[in-house]
């Protein structure tokens, strides 16, 4: 099944296309923050905090200040505003109190980035150590020291239910959970575990900020939006906004953990008072020890069924530990819960959840957002209900799958689904595994499923499409393209919609000063919002060339077609045409001025159903339209050494539209190689308050050798009503189920259920003694 | 003071000085003196492999090298490897079968891949996997790079 085909959808829509940056990517010369060069640039180093919580007594910057080649040093009175998250509790650098080892205390701007790290050690602050909350039980406790001491106190920029450690408090209640448990045969209870992932973006966080004469400052970074970095430094730095020029250059990669500021109002404050441009590059240790990570969970999950499989009930409790500051807690706890029901009709839930502060890293959102926890609960839990029931993992799930016209959890109506239909093609594509016999002795094969749902949607964005006195058109969105490729899939839908060859579009890179707006490129939503607005910016284009066409050709506008290549005929005449050149030129030099489409808009979908649900402490009342998917793997378990080898693995997901299909492949890949790493080798692992493993070296992200020569990509397309050409999403969703597959098929393989990801060879083998 | 030397690089076929420190490694003299940034800064401790050059045929991490040492060898860097506009099959393979995405590896990953194809010119897919097993990707899951690597051998 495709999308209905338009007019306009002759070739670009649906094509296997390089992504437009490609060739300056392959041959080194695409320009990344770190290889801007400014004349007169100088450098920053930052001071990080050596103590997980502590009263910061004095600070004495003279000998820093001194040291030949420092232009400035700045501390946390320098930059008194809070900022972070739905919490204003984050200072960008530390005042009054440190809250984490690696917690950035001071920065230095110098000549270069020697000088600049050598007086960082110059920098002489005396603290008093303070008792630390280094997990969730002791952020609980009833005598925890408070990582905040006054959390009334901080602005909110929307309400949360908060008090002591715990930052977000939120509930989701449908049907009578606790009536429900009675009608239930069976009824399975777990506890499961997650870890604190790393983002690993290869490229290191950094910023460059640089003033011009008249008082405006240009800031490039490593961002997911330029928008956030505009109104987030003005805020920080009580500046107007027009001051302030926020543009991105090629992003190495995100995954979440750029959404929000970072180094740029330190960059913009030393460049500020230096009056020089200022980079600010992290090296990769204070990228661990200083950004963010993924939220641990800790989860406490029940579900109940008939004899036959049907799902009754299910209760939900998440505790997410939030490290040293607000950040996006609220929003990730809320997605948890939202999506803590999976993907299946069961009329009686309740999920419920913490967010609480921890001396420790701040988490934040990161590819998922709450799902992956949830799902490697839930999912792992489907497969615990049906080896009580003697079910297949297909049969339990097929039969309990939502469809279209289901309602989500809160009351939200499911427009488009192909959950069934990626269910099916899984079961197709592993039909014959695991493949038996097992290989050797104290080796064995399993064969493993997860579901997933995911949403795509959030907020505001818009689109500029401007067509040129040639016939080719300028796109503008503002979207940051991080990597994943939504640079090319948006051209695709404009040169779609106009029936343009793609190399008649030219995308603009996003400038806060150039493009229209987007929110930010998070929660998927890229390709479905911003290409929604795409889609009717461009259709506006065509509406304006059809009415000069129509002139042109005297005819009436309903008989012209777009022809492609950028002409217009009348339809069944086919020497009847006009190029979108004359037209354009017509525009410019003689009637109506130059064609231009431009669309925005906000996601604008049904909100929670009070009649239906009991939301409370929700940060949001609607996030989007849901997208469905489906993955497995083969797995091989040695039971000498307790490493799980990934044979073979399939990732099926309904994407609504494959505007590029390659595109598409890649990122459901590569979502799938970040969920092994988060399932089987990635955990940021402490010794009391300190990061014990800041680097490459010793926090383990897949390489080539770690993975399945074959990660089988299986697009499904039931078209989503109000997306471009029907399209959805596919950012997160490749790595949301993986962990919760790997280890139903541990259990199909090896008989045995492990509740706490990664599942490094030591829990595997703990595992196996206790089976 | 510390130390330095006035040093000839062969960069790309061309001869290029410049006045180091005896500690600088080579990718600082090639990102910073040579203005060369194609040689990505990831780590810094030689393990995510963003960093890789040529140098004398082989695939060498830029960031553990120190510029000083390379005096008289042939450095190629991803900007050297397509000629006159026209990239390497290694390249023109990556960007055909959708094997970047970010790109911070792929200078890195294409070095590698032809310092392999000139040793191998027929590499078996695992042979592939450990040439490139220092090359870290973190967005493409490597199957389409396995597979470009592939596509560029067959020519």
């Amino acid at each position: 099944m495709t999308g209905p085909a338009t007019v306009g959808d002759i070739r670009a829509v649906g094509a296997r296309l390089p992504r437009n940056d490609a060739a300056e990517k392959a041959t080194g010369t695409a320009q990344y923050l770190d290889d801007i060069e400014l004349p007169g640039m100088l450098h920053t180093a930052f001071m990080l905090s050596p103590l997980a919580h502590a009263r910061i007594v004095s600070v004495d910057t003279t000998s820093a200040c001194a040291h030949p080649g420092v232009h400035a040093v700045l501390t946390g009175e320098d930059l008194p505003r809070l900022g972070g998250g739905a919490i204003k509790d984050m200072p960008f650098l530390a005042r009054g109190k440190v809250r984490y080892m690696g917690e950035p205390v001071a920065a230095i701007a110098a000549e270069t980035p020697a000088i600049a790290e050598t007086a960082a050690l110059l920098i002489d602050i005396e603290y008093e150590e303070l008792p630390a909350v280094l997990t969730i039980d002791d952020a609980l406790a009833l005598d925890a020291p408070l990582v905040h001491d006054d959390i009334g106190a901080y602005e909110l920029s929307h309400p949360v239910e908060h008090g002591g450690n715990v930052l977000s408090r939120q509930e989701i209640v449908e049907g009578d959970i606790d009536a429900a448990w009675a009608e239930c045969d069976v009824i399975v209870e777990n506890e499961f575990a997650t870890g604190a992932q790393y983002h690993h973006a290869l490229e290191p966080t950094g910023a460059v900020a640089s003033f011009d004469p008249g008082g405006k400052v240009t800031v490039w970074s490593t961002t997911q939006s330029v928008f956030r970095v505009q109104a987030e430094v003005a805020q920080l730095l009580d500046m107007p906004m027009s001051k302030i020029r926020a543009v991105s250059p090629r992003i190495g990669g995100t995954f979440g953990g750029k959404g929000g500021a970072h180094l740029q109002p330190v960059a913009v404050e030393l460049a500020r008072r230096t009056g020089r441009p200022v980079k600010a590059v992290l090296p990769r240790s204070s990228d661990f020890m200083s950004m963010l990570r993924r939220h641990p969970a800790k989860i406490s999950i029940k579900t109940g069924a008939m004899a036959d499989g049907t799902l009754v009930a299910r209760e939900v409790e998440v505790t997410l530990e939030g490290g040293a500051y607000c950040n996006e807690s609220p929003a990730v706890l809320g997605f948890a819960l939202l999506m803590a029901r999976g993907p299946y009709r069961i009329p009686n839930v309740r999920v419920t959840g913490r967010a609480v502060y921890t001396n420790k890293l701040r988490a934040g959102g990161f590819r998922g957002f709450g799902n992956p926890q949830s799902t490697f609960a839930g999912e792992s839990q489907i497969d615990e209900l049906a080896a009580a029931l003697d079910l297949d993992p297909f049969d339990i799930r097929l039969n309990n799958a939502i469809r279209a016209g289901d309602k989500w959890l809160g009351g939200q109506t499911v427009e488009a689904c192909g959950l069934v239909e990626c269910i099916g093609k899984l079961r197709a594509a592993t039909a014959g595994r695991p493949r038996k016999p097992d290989p050797a002795a104290g080796k064995k094969r399993g064969l493993g499923i997860a579901c997933l749902a995911h949403v795509c949607g959030l907020l505001s964005t818009a689109a500029n499409v401007r067509l040129l006195e040639d016939g080719s058109v300028t796109l503008s969105t503002g979207a940051v393209d991080c990597g994943q490729g939504s640079d090319i899939a948006l051209a695709q839908i404009c040169a779609g919609a106009l029936g343009l060859d793609i190399s008649s579009v030219n995308y603009v890179n996003p400038d806060t000063d150039a493009s229209p707006y987007n929110w930010s490129t998070s929660g998927s939503r890229t390709t479905y919002m911003a290409g929604r607005a795409v889609a009717a910016a461009s259709e506006e284009v065509k509406e304006r060339i059809f009415e000069h066409a129509a002139e042109m050709m005297e005819c009436a506008a309903e008989d012209l077609e777009l022809r492609p290549g950028g002409r217009v005929g009348i339809a069944g005449i086919p020497d009847r045409e006009v190029s979108f050149a004359a037209v354009s030129g017509r525009a410019h030099w003689g009637v109506g001025g130059p064609i231009m489409g431009h669309n925005a808009l906000m996601y604008d979908g049904e909100r929670f159903d009070p009649k239906r649900a009991i939301v409370k402490g929700f940060p949001f009342s609607n996030i989007g339209t849901y997208v469905f998917g489906a993955q497995a793997v083969e797995v091989e378990v040695d039971e000498a050494t307790g490493r799980i080898e990934i044979v073979e693995a399939w990732s099926a997901h309904d994407v609504g539209r494959a505007i590029n299909p390659l595109g598409v492949e890649g990122q459901i890949q590569g979502g799938f190689v970040q969920g092994i790493g988060y399932a089987l080798t990635e955990e940021l692992v402490w010794e009391g308050g300190a990061l014990a493993n800041p680097s490459m070296m010793d926090y383990k992200a897949p390489s080539a050798m770690d993975v399945p020569a074959a990660i089988n990509p299986i697009i499904v397309e039931h078209p989503e009503p109000s997306g471009p050409f029907g399209a959805k999403a596919i950012g997160e969703p490749g790595l949301i189920g993986v962990a919760p597959a790997i280890a139903n098929a541990v259990a199909d393989a090896a008989g045995t259920r492990l509740c706490e990801i990664p599942m490094t060879p030591e829990r595997v083998l703990r595992a196996l003694k206790t089976r | 003071m510390e130390d330095r030397l006035t040093i000839a690089l062969a960069v790309n076929g061309a001869t290029r000085e410049a006045r180091v420190p005896t500690a600088e490694t080579l990718l600082e003299t090639l990102r910073v003196r040579l203005g060369l940034t194609g040689a990505k800064r990831g780590c810094d401790q030689g393990v995510c492999g963003a960093c890789t050059v040529m140098v004398d045929g082989r695939a060498v991490r830029a960031c553990l090298s120190l510029a000083v040492n390379c005096t008289g060898l042939e450095i190629v860097t991803a900007e050297g490897l397509a000629e006159n506009g026209v990239l390497d099959p290694v390249q023109r393979a990556f960007v055909e079968s959708g094997a970047i995405q970010c790109g911070f590896c792929t200078p890195g990953l294409a070095i590698s891949a032809r310092a392999l194809l000139n040793d191998s010119p027929q590499p078996t897919a695992e042979e592939i996997r450990e040439a490139v097993s220092g090359n870290i990707c973190r967005c493409s899951g490597y199957v389409k790079i396995v597979e470009a690597i592939e596509t560029a051998a067959r020519g």
